[in-house]
């Protein structure tokens, strides 16, 4: 799916359109960075209540499709910033962390 | 790329800043893009220099960062003067962190850098002598159809 898409299944706030037109498929939960590296598919949704810049840099590095922060967490300007410069994806959604993985599954139908 | 082609790149990594953090890591990453190589090994590359450009920001006060880009592989060497690693089978563990705090809160320090480093490189080996530096290479093939350790 696209961000508009994506957004409007997480009921998300398109903070940062970096790249609308980017392909996303599948997701990843976590906050401890490496994890993310270790493990988060190219392309995927990664949702975390991280909002710090390294969360830009991080993403940037594992060719992440959209950060999703959670919890109505928002993202620190630099974070923003660094979206920006990178064309990264950047959503905030009052969901939590496990609500919003659910609801992507539930569209996706991969529960 | 014809068989000479040869790029060195060279960058100082400054230590504890976490601003700055992944700077010549980017710049790596912006390269190997404009090569055209394989979205799969620029990955890699851009994962390894990464974790290894981190270590050295958090625990070594910096460092100096050496890529060599060939059209067979690209070598990856960080080279710090921090305070060594005592005993690196155990720090290769996932899930070991000497990490302090602070670092964690900023989701850093998972233990997971050196096993990273390994899982997504070819060819890793790690020098340390405990008080006078660290050195780490790496080395990441280049083929057509290489999907190496990529998950």
């Amino acid at each position: 799916m696209k961000l508009a898409e994506l957004a409007k299944v997480l009921e998300a706030e398109i903070v940062v359109e970096g790249n609308p037109e980017k392909e996303i498929t599948g997701g990843y939960a976590g906050d401890f960075l490496s994890f993310v590296m270790s493990r988060a598919p190219e392309g995927c949704v990664w949702f975390t209540v991280m909002s710090n810049v390294n969360v830009a840099a991080v993403a940037y590095m594992a060719d992440v499709g959209a950060i999703v922060l959670c919890d109505g967490i928002k993202p620190e300007p630099p974070l923003t910033e660094r979206c920006v410069k990178e064309n990264i994806n950047l959503l905030t959604t009052e969901l939590d962390t496990y609500g919003a993985a659910c609801r992507l599954a539930l569209y996706e139908n991969q529960l | 790329m014809s068989e000479q082609t040869r790029i060195s790149l060279e960058f100082d990594v400054e230590g504890d800043n976490f601003v700055s953090a992944g700077k010549a890591s980017e710049a790596v990453k912006g390269n190997l893009k404009m090569l055209g190589l394989p979205p799969t090994i620029i990955r890699r590359a851009a994962i390894v220099m990464y974790e290894g450009e981190i270590n050295m920001v958090i625990h070594a006060k910096g460092g100096k960062a050496y890529v060599d880009i060939t059209d067979k592989d690209i070598s990856i060497t960080l080279k710090d003067e921090g305070p060594g690693i005592e005993n690196i089978e155990l720090a290769m563990q996932e899930g070991y962190s000497t990490a302090p705090d602070a670092i964690r809160a900023l989701g850093f320090g998972a233990g997971m850098g050196l096993p990273n480093m390994k899982k997504y490189s070819d060819n890793m080996e790690i020098e340390s002598e405990v008080g006078k530096g660290t050195t780490v290479r790496m080395k990441i093939n280049i083929q057509p159809d290489s999907e190496g350790q990529q998950q």
